[in-house]
């Protein structure tokens, strides 16, 4: 089935520079692999085109059940050069989890019930 | 130096400058910590702070932290709670005195040591490390320094720990710094108390990913998070506490009389926060791997954080240096229903072809529509047709010419009158003007930088 990643995972984002860091985490741990799976790097900078054109990097935090995308280039200047309202990259969290991914339709029970990603 | 058990608590009470007020003061008040720490410093503040020095030869630091610390200071003093803090901007000598002075007013003569860090500030040591061949080349494009020489405003080395563990042996209640790294504003205490040695390497990146959690503040305790934000108490937000142990292992938590919330996903929001490449997060005391960091919940507001791995320290110290490049101003409008996104684009062409005609170039103009996509562009899809209102927000920027951006903030009143109808939420004159300040990542060798630091009696 699809979802939007907003289901599965939450995020954060911010600034370095003109570049852009989205983390994105996994909610509970059965996502992650769907996450890993789905959300390539290629798939994240075509998501973000209307946003960055800029090179996007990807790693992995198996850790943390999470990854950081770095998107270069992103913020039209960054600091108080950028004229963007979000200048620092700080929606871009957000924007990532509009991304719709495919899920098992095994793993549909788990999108209800809340999201208690203390249950580790 | 040991207490019970070993545990030392450092509390995070400032993330920015700007930050809750209440903060520091709540975190000393509300339960046992052992350390305050306040990070003012984002690399935009250290060139506001050198124009205001430029001024006024007393100004440059934080100036919110001397009210503060008469606040809380005697409170400090007596529960034996140390504070450490960047607050000293670009003049942290003028900072001490204002503190000293503090100490002196609130009954503490010769009951308080304040300590003082300088040598971070390279501002008036650029031409000589120049002329001896240290290149400060921009770190992201290799270019030299010489070619924006003449428009810098600010250079400063960022400094370790080390200096502020000396103060601390050298018994300082307050520590106040200029460009310290965020991060050993709060592992500082840890190599003092633990009695941590420099090549310590995992202890110190434990040590750097706690101060990663605590540099941002409430970020770590339900600010901005994601996950279930409406059940988090933003009122009465408590600020994070690490509690650190000798072996580096420490747990995450918050005041629990506080509102807030410290989970595994609250504290993990905090680790990515600003993160590069996870397998390198570099310090001039170690270099940290966040993907050896383990997570565990340990109970109601406790998250225990173990296992984190650093690697030896490079030989350098980044510079950020801040130079002038430029100018920029926003013009705003707001247009109601009905058709109010179709107005505020028709207003949109208005001013461009007015600055057209005025054959004024800029080497930016950028358009948002606040309310129909501002922030996720296209990623939003389009506006719904029957909006309340829309703002228009037009920037200008320019590298050279301030006079081009100063004649477009006189176009956009205009469009009051001599625009598309039902514009509003015109109140504050014209757009301002404003300095771009840009960042040029530099790295020096570690020689070349020389801290000193100062503890003086009150």
């Amino acid at each position: 089935m699809r979802v939007r990643l907003l289901q599965i995972a939450h995020a954060r984002s911010g600034d370095k520079g003109d570049t852009a860091n989205v983390g994105l985490i996994a909610l509970k741990p059965e996502f992650y692999p769907v996450i890993i799976k789905e959300v390539t790097c290629d798939r994240v900078k075509e998501h973000f085109r209307s946003i960055s054109q800029g090179p996007v990097e990807c790693f992995e935090l198996p850790n943390l059940r999470a990854m950081n995308f770095l998107l270069h280039n992103a913020l039209g200047g960054g600091g108080t050069l950028s004229l963007r309202t979000d200048a620092q990259g700080k929606t871009l969290s957000a924007a990532l989890l509009r991304m719709e991914v495919e899920i098992p339709d095994e793993l549909a029970p788990l999108l209800e019930g809340g999201v208690d990603s203390d249950a580790d | 130096m040991s207490r019970d058990g070993g545990i030392v608590r450092i509390a995070s009470g400032q993330g920015f400058w700007g930050d809750w007020l209440e903060a520091p003061a709540r975190q000393v008040a509300a339960g046992p910590i052992d350390y305050l720490v306040m990070d003012y410093l984002a690399e935009v503040t250290m060139s506001i702070l050198q124009k205001q020095r430029n001024r006024d030869a007393s100004r440059g630091y934080a100036r919110d932290f001397v009210p503060l610390m008469k606040r809380i200071l005697p409170d400090c003093v007596d529960k034996g709670i140390r504070v450490v803090a960047n607050a000293g901007g670009v003049n942290p000598l003028s900072c001490r005195d204002e503190v000293l002075e503090v100490a002196r007013e609130t009954g503490l003569s010769g009951a308080a040591r304040i300590g003082v860090i300088t040598g971070d500030d390279l501002l008036e040591r650029l031409d000589e490390l120049l002329a001896a061949g240290i290149e400060l080349r921009n770190m992201e494009t290799d270019e030299p320094l010489e070619k924006v020489r003449e428009k810098i405003q600010s250079a400063n080395a960022y400094l370790g720990a080390e200096p502020m563990v000396e103060a601390l042996r050298g018994g300082a209640d307050v520590i106040i710094a200029g460009r310290t790294t965020d991060t050993a504003l709060t592992y500082a205490p840890m190599m003092f108390e633990h009695g941590w040695k420099a090549e310590d390497w995992d202890k110190l990146a434990a040590g750097v990913v706690a101060g990663h959690i605590n540099e941002c503040g409430a970020q770590a305790t339900g600010g901005n998070t994601g996950v279930d934000w409406r059940s988090v108490d933003y009122v009465d937000i408590g600020y994070p506490i690490i509690e650190s142990r000798p072996d580096g292992d420490f747990i995450v938590t918050k005041h629990e009389s506080l509102g807030g919330r410290v989970t595994v996903a609250t504290v993990t929001e905090q680790l990515l926060y600003e993160m590069g490449d996870p397998s390198e997060y570099i310090t001039p005391d170690c270099i940290a791997d966040f993907r050896s960091i383990q997570l565990e919940h340990e109970g109601t507001d406790r998250v225990r954080v173990h296992g984190v791995k650093g690697a030896p320290a490079t030989d350098m110290l980044k510079v950020s240096i801040s130079y002038l490049a430029g100018y920029k101003a926003v013009g705003r409008m707001v247009y109601s229903w009905p058709d109010a996104f179709e107005k505020a684009r028709a207003a949109d062409r208005t001013i461009r072809g007015r600055l057209d005609r005025l054959g004024l170039r800029f080497d930016e103009i950028r358009t948002e529509y606040l309310g129909a996509g501002a922030c996720h562009g296209s990623l939003a899809g389009p506006p719904d047709p029957d909006l309340p209102e829309v703002e228009l927000r037009i920037g200008v920027k320019h590298s050279e010419d301030r006079h081009h951006v100063e004649r477009f903030t006189r176009e956009i009143p205009s469009l009051i009158l001599a625009g598309p109808p039902t514009a509003t939420g015109f109140g504050g004159g014209r757009p301002r003007v404003q300095d771009m300040v840009a960042y040029w990542p530099a790295l020096i060798p570690k020689t070349q930088v020389t801290p000193r630091v100062e503890v003086q009696v009150a």
